[in-house]
C-alpha cells in the first residue's frame, strides 16, 4: 500500500495510467485496499468490511468520472474451495463488481465475511439497484444486509428452508427427501403468496378513495412469461407496483457447479431462451480465458455470425410481441414467418434450432455446411425489404405511435443508476455498446453503427431494437463476404472435445484425449469474469475455478434482472394499458430474469 | 290454410332467428379463415370441406364444456348476463328489412328501436363485469360502460341526417327512400360515424377495450365458460352483423340494386341476395379492420370520441339540415 505517498491524479484524463488504488488513496488514505490479480485485468481489490460504504461513497461521487452503474453484485461460499488464490479468502465472498460509464472501466471490490458473522452494511443508498442484487444474496446464502430498506427472499418462495447456493445445500431432489404437500402445507403456501401493501409500505387507501391491488400475473397474457406485478391502483391508474420474481427459477447457477465445464453450454443456452448461442458466447470465453486458449479466427467470425444471428431472431420476436401487445395483431405472424426461415439456417448450420448449444470451448461445435454462404446470402437480401415493409406497418401506424410515444421514460441518468444496459440504454440517447467499448471475439474487425434513440420511451426502445436488426445484417454481410479459412476449433489441449486427428498416432495426445472427453477438461484455479453485448442488454459470467472439472462457482449476470428492477419507477401515474406497452418495449424474459 | 296462416309470422321469425345464429356461427368460421389467410397462415380447414363445420365442431366442444360458476360470483347476475347480451341484440334484427317483403316488423320507429336495444346490450357486459367479482372483469365492465355512453351518443346523431332525408324512423321506409340515390352520397360523414361508433358498440378490435386479452386477459368474461361464454360469443358475432346490416339499410339502400343497375338483368335478382351481399361487404371490412389496426388507450378513445367524433356528427346534422331546407337536398316527404 502506498498511503504514505500519493500520486498526483487531481489532472485525471481518459487513458492515463494511474491505478484506481492511486485514486482512492489520492481521496481518502486511510482505506486499506490489497490488490488480486484476476485473469480478466479488471482491478480486484479487498477490502475491510467496515469500510465498505465509506469506500463505495467514494467510488460513486467523489472520485472523478465515478462508478455510477453497480454492474453485478454476488457472494461466493468460499469453504470448501482448496485454491484460495489470496490469503484474505474467508469463508464466504462479498463481490461488487462497478462500472464507469465515461471512464469504460470496471473496478471489483471484495469483502470477506465470516461464518459466524454473516452480515455487512447494504449499499442501497448509494446504487438504487443493489436492492435486488442484495436480496438475491440473502435468499441464497443468508448473508444478511443491514438498513435494506426490504430484505426478503426474491428468486425462492418465501417458504423455503436454507440457503440454496451454500454448498451444503443439497443440489439435486434425490438428496432431499421425497417431496409431499399435505393440505396443511398447502395453506401454508397459499398463504405465502398473499400480497399484505403493509409488507411494502404501501397504503390500503387515499383520503378519498380505496386502492385496488391488481395481481398481474404470474399468468397473464403479457408479462411474457410466469412473471407476477402487483398494481398498487387508483381506477386504471398505478399508483405504485411490485414486480415479484422467481416463477421461472431453476437454479442455472447451482447446475454450473455440478456440470463439467463443457456439459454446462447446453445450460446456458436456456438463460435467455431466445437468446441461443448468443448465451454460450461469454461462457465459452470465460472458460476459455482461464484456460489460455486463443480461438481460430474462422471460429471467431462463425461465432460472430450466429451470435447476429440471435439477435436478429430474439429482436424480430421482441417487434411482433411489442406490436400485439399494444393490440396489433398481424405483424407477429409475418415476423415469425421471418424468423422461421432464419431457423432453417441455424438449423442447417448446427442441427438445432432455438438452443444449439453450438459454441465449444475453444471453437465451435462443427463446420460450417457446405453451401452455407447461398443461403445466407439469400436471407440478408430478403429480411431488409421486409423490414421495410414492417416499419410502415408498425413503426409508423398512428396508432402506435399514440400508445407508445412519451410512454414509459427514462432518462440515461435513471438508466445507469438501476444498471439498464444495451437498447433500453440507448434508447435514451445514449451511445454505449459492449461491442464498441470493449471490442470482445473479434468484434473490432467489423463495420457498424449504433443505433441510438433519444427519448428513452417505448417508441425509442423499439427504435433502436429494429435499427439494430439492419446493423446486424451488415454484420452478418461481413462474415460471409471474409469468412476466413482455417480450423473452427483451436490446437489445445482443453479444447473440447479435443482434435482427434492425431490421436491414434502419439501417446500425448491420446491421453489428454482421453481424459478431456471422460472427465471433461480440467481448467486451472482463477477467476474470471466475461461479458457480452447479448440481445437484450449486456450478460456476463463470472467464473470461479477451483482448478477442477467443475466450475465452483458460475455467476450469471442477467440484462433482464436489472431492467425489470426499475418497473416501480417507471409504472408509477400509467394507465394498465402503458405499462403493457412498457413491459413490451423492456423486452425480457423471464428466464433470464430468474436464472 | 286458415288456420296456418296466423302461425307465418312465428314462423318467418323462428326461421330468421335460426338463420341469423347459423350466420354468426359461420361468421366465426369465416372470420378465423380470412384473418388466417391475411396473416400468412391457414386458419382452420380440417373439419368439413374447407373447414367450414369448423364452428359446429366448436359448438359441440363448448357445450361439453363444464358449467362453470365461480363460488364468489353473483350467480343470478352471472347467469343474467349473457343472455342480455344475445338477446338485445337478436331482438334489433326485428326490426331489419332483410328484403322487400322480408322482415319481422315494420315499426315506424325502428331507428330508435335499435337504439334502445344497442343501449341495453351493453348491461350485458356491464352486469357480467361486475357479477363476476373479478377486478379485470370489473375494469372490463367499467370501459364497456363509459365506451358506450360515449360513442352511443354520436351514433344516435350520426343517423339523424338520415331520418331528416328519408322522413321516418322506419328502417323500411328510409330503405325505400333511397330509390333515387343511396344515402351514402350526401351523408358519408354520417357513415363513417356510424361506422366507427358501431366498431365500438360492437367492441371489435381496435376498440375492443372491454376485452383487450393483452391487458385485462379477457375482461368483462374472464369467468365465464361453456354456455354462457358462447353466447357472449354469439352476441359479438351477431353485433358485427347487426351493425354492418345497419351500415347497409341507413347508408347503402338496404337490399335495393345500385341504381345504374336498376334497369338491367341485375336489378332482377332477388333483393334478399342484394342485401345480403352488402352485408358481407361490411363484414369483411370489420374483420380486416382487426387484423390490421392496434388498439388506442382508453382515455383516448375516449378524448376521440368526444373531441372529433360528436363535433363531427353535429356538423354533418346541421349541414344536412340545412340543405335540406333550402331545397338542395330533395327528401320523399316535404
Amino acid at each position: 500500500m502506498n498511503q504514505a505517498n500519493p500520486v498526483d491524479i487531481s489532472a485525471w484524463q481518459p487513458g492515463d495510467d494511474y491505478t484506481l488504488r492511486d485514486e482512492i488513496a489520492h481521496i481518502n488514505a486511510d482505506l486499506g485496499l490489497q490488490e488480486q490479480q484476476v485473469q480478466d485485468q479488471i482491478e480486484t481489490y479487498w477490502l475491510e468490511k467496515s469500510q465498505l460504504l465509506c469506500l463505495m461513497q467514494l467510488l460513486k461521487q467523489q472520485i472523478p468520472n465515478g462508478f455510477d452503474m453497480c454492474f453485478d453484485l454476488f457472494a461466493v461460499d468460499e469453504r470448501v474451495r482448496e485454491n484460495k488464490l489470496t490469503s484474505q479468502c474467508g469463508d464466504f465472498t462479498l463481490v461488487y463488481h462497478l462500472r464507469s460509464m465515461q471512464r469504460n472501466q470496471d473496478i471489483r471490490i471484495k469483502v470477506a465475511l465470516s461464518e459466524p458473522d454473516k452480515s455487512i452494511d447494504s449499499v442501497c443508498g448509494i446504487w438504487a439497484n443493489a436492492n435486488w442484487y442484495e436480496r438475491e444474496v440473502w435468499d441464497m446464502f443468508g448473508i444478511r444486509f443491514s438498513n435494506h430498506p426490504h430484505l426478503a427472499r426474491i428468486l425462492m418462495p418465501p417458504t423455503w428452508v436454507g440457503h440454496p447456493l451454500l454448498k451444503d445445500h443439497p443440489a439435486r431432489a434425490t438428496e432431499m427427501e421425497p417431496f409431499t404437500l399435505s393440505d396443511k402445507q398447502q395453506d401454508i403456501e397459499q398463504q405465502a403468496l398473499k400480497f399484505r401493501p403493509e409488507d411494502w409500505g404501501m397504503k390500503r387507501q387515499s383520503a378519498d378513495a380505496d386502492f385496488t391491488f391488481l395481481n398481474l400475473g404470474p399468468n397473464h397474457p403479457s408479462v411474457h412469461g410466469a412473471f407476477r406485478i402487483v398494481l398498487q391502483m387508483e381506477g386504471e391508474e398505478i399508483v405504485d407496483c411490485v414486480p415479484d420474481i422467481g416463477y421461472h427459477h431453476r437454479g442455472a447457477e447451482k447446475m454450473g457447479e455440478r456440470q463439467s465445464w463443457h456439459s454446462y453450454i447446453p445450460y446456458t443456452d436456456r438463460i435467455d431462451y431466445l437468446g441461443g448461442v448468443m448465451n454460450n458466447f461469454p461462457y465459452v470465453m470465460a472458460v476459455e480465458k482461464l484456460a489460455g486458449i486463443e480461438v481460430p479466427e474462422r471460429a471467431k467470425v462463425i461465432r460472430i455470425m450466429t451470435a447476429e444471428m440471435f439477435r436478429i431472431l430474439s429482436h424480430l420476436l421482441f417487434y411482433g410481441t411489442f406490436a400485439q401487445d399494444v393490440g396489433a395483431l398481424s405483424p407477429i405472424f409475418y415476423m415469425f414467418i421471418d424468423r422461421e426461415k432464419l431457423f432453417a439456417i441455424i438449423e442447417a448450420f448446427t442441427g438445432a434450432r432455438m438452443h444449439p448449444s453450438y459454441f465449444r470451448i475453444g471453437g465451435v461445435a462443427m463446420d460450417l455446411p457446405k453451401g452455407w454462404d447461398t443461403l445466407v446470402r439469400e436471407y440478408v437480401n430478403y429480411l431488409p425489404k421486409r423490414l421495410d415493409e414492417y416499419e410502415k406497418m408498425v413503426m409508423q401506424n398512428r396508432l402506435l405511435k399514440a400508445r407508445t410515444v412519451d410512454v414509459g421514460a427514462y432518462t440515461t441518468e435513471e438508466a445507469i443508476e438501476y444498471g439498464v444496459t444495451g437498447p433500453g440504454l440507448r434508447a435514451t440517447g445514449y451511445s454505449w455498446d459492449l461491442r464498441k467499448q470493449r471490442p470482445y471475439g473479434g468484434y473490432d474487425q467489423f463495420e457498424f453503427e449504433v443505433p441510438i434513440g433519444h427519448k428513452g420511451d417505448s417508441y425509442d426502445r423499439c427504435r433502436v431494437r429494429v435499427e439494430e436488426m439492419r446493423q446486424s445484417i451488415r454484420i452478418i454481410e461481413q462474415c460471409l463476404n471474409n469468412m476466413p479459412e482455417g480450423p473452427y476449433k483451436a490446437e489445445h489441449p482443453q479444447t473440447t472435445p479435443p482434435d482427434k486427428s492425431r490421436t491414434m498416432k502419439d501417446i500425448d495426445t491420446l491421453i489428454p484425449h482421453f481424459v478431456n472427453v471422460s472427465w471433461g477438461p480440467v481448467i486451472p484455479a482463477g477467476e474470471v469474469s466475461v461479458s457480452v453485448e447479448a440481445t437484450k442488454g449486456i450478460m456476463a459470467y463470472h467464473l470461479v475455478s477451483d482448478g477442477s472439472t467443475v466450475s465452483y462457482r458460475t455467476r450469471i449476470r442477467t440484462p433482464s434482472f436489472a431492467h425489470l428492477q426499475m418497473l416501480p419507477l417507471i409504472s408509477k401515474g400509467q394507465m394498465v394499458a402503458d405499462l403493457i406497452a412498457t413491459l413490451g418495449s423492456i423486452d425480457y424474459v423471464m428466464a433470464d430474469v430468474d436464472r | 290454410m286458415g288456420l296456418i296462416e296466423p302461425l307465418f309470422p312465428f314462423i318467418e321469425m323462428t326461421i330468421i332467428i335460426l338463420a341469423l345464429i347459423l350466420i354468426a356461427a359461420f361468421l366465426v368460421w369465416v372470420e378465423r379463415r380470412m384473418i388466417g389467410i391475411w396473416q400468412d397462415r391457414l386458419g382452420p380447414n380440417r373439419v368439413g370441406p374447407g373447414g367450414v363445420l369448423q364452428s359446429i365442431a366448436d359448438l359441440l366442444k363448448i357445450l361439453g364444456k363444464d358449467e362453470f360458476t365461480p363460488k364468489f360470483a353473483d350467480r343470478f347476475t352471472f347467469l343474467l348476463a349473457p343472455f342480455i347480451g344475445a338477446i338485445t341484440i337478436l331482438m334489433s334484427f326485428a326490426v331489419v328489412p332483410f328484403s322487400k317483403t322480408i322482415g319481422v316488423s315494420d315499426l315506424n320507429i325502428g331507428l330508435l328501436f335499435f337504439l334502445a336495444m344497442t343501449s341495453l346490450a351493453v348491461y350485458g357486459v356491464v352486469l357480467a363485469g361486475w357479477a363476476s367479482r373479478n377486478k379485470y372483469a370489473l375494469l372490463g365492465g367499467m370501459r364497456a360502460a363509459a365506451q358506450t355512453i360515449s360513442y352511443e351518443v354520436f351514433m344516435g346523431l350520426s343517423m339523424m341526417g338520415v331520418v331528416l332525408l328519408a322522413g321516418s324512423f322506419s328502417l323500411r321506409d328510409i330503405v325505400e327512400a333511397q330509390q333515387q340515390s343511396w344515402f351514402i352520397t350526401s351523408q358519408w360523414l354520417g357513415c363513417f360515424v356510424f361506422l366507427v361508433a358501431g366498431i365500438a358498440e360492437s367492441h371489435r378490435l381496435p376498440f375492443d377495450l372491454p376485452e383487450a386479452e393483452t391487458e385485462l386477459t379477457a375482461g368483462f368474461h374472464t369467468e365465464y365458460s361453456g354456455f354462457k361464454f358462447a353466447l357472449f360469443f354469439l352476441g359479438e358475432y351477431l353485433g358485427v352483423t347487426l351493425i354492418s346490416a345497419m351500415t347497409v339499410i341507413l347508408f347503402f339502400g338496404g337490399y335495393l340494386p345500385p341504381g345504374f343497375l336498376a334497369d338491367t338483368v341485375l336489378g332482377e335478382i332477388p333483393s334478399m341476395v342484394w342485401f345480403t351481399i352488402k352485408v358481407l361487404f361490411f363484414i369483411m371490412f370489420f374483420i380486416l379492420l382487426r387484423t390490421s389496426l392496434p388498439r388506442p388507450r382508453f382515455d383516448q378513445l375516449l378524448a376521440f370520441g368526444w373531441k372529433v367524433m360528436l363535433p363531427l356528427s353535429l356538423i354533418n346534422l346541421l349541414m344536412t339540415a340545412i340543405l335540406r331546407l333550402t331545397g338542395v337536398l330533395g327528401g320523399v316527404h316535404v
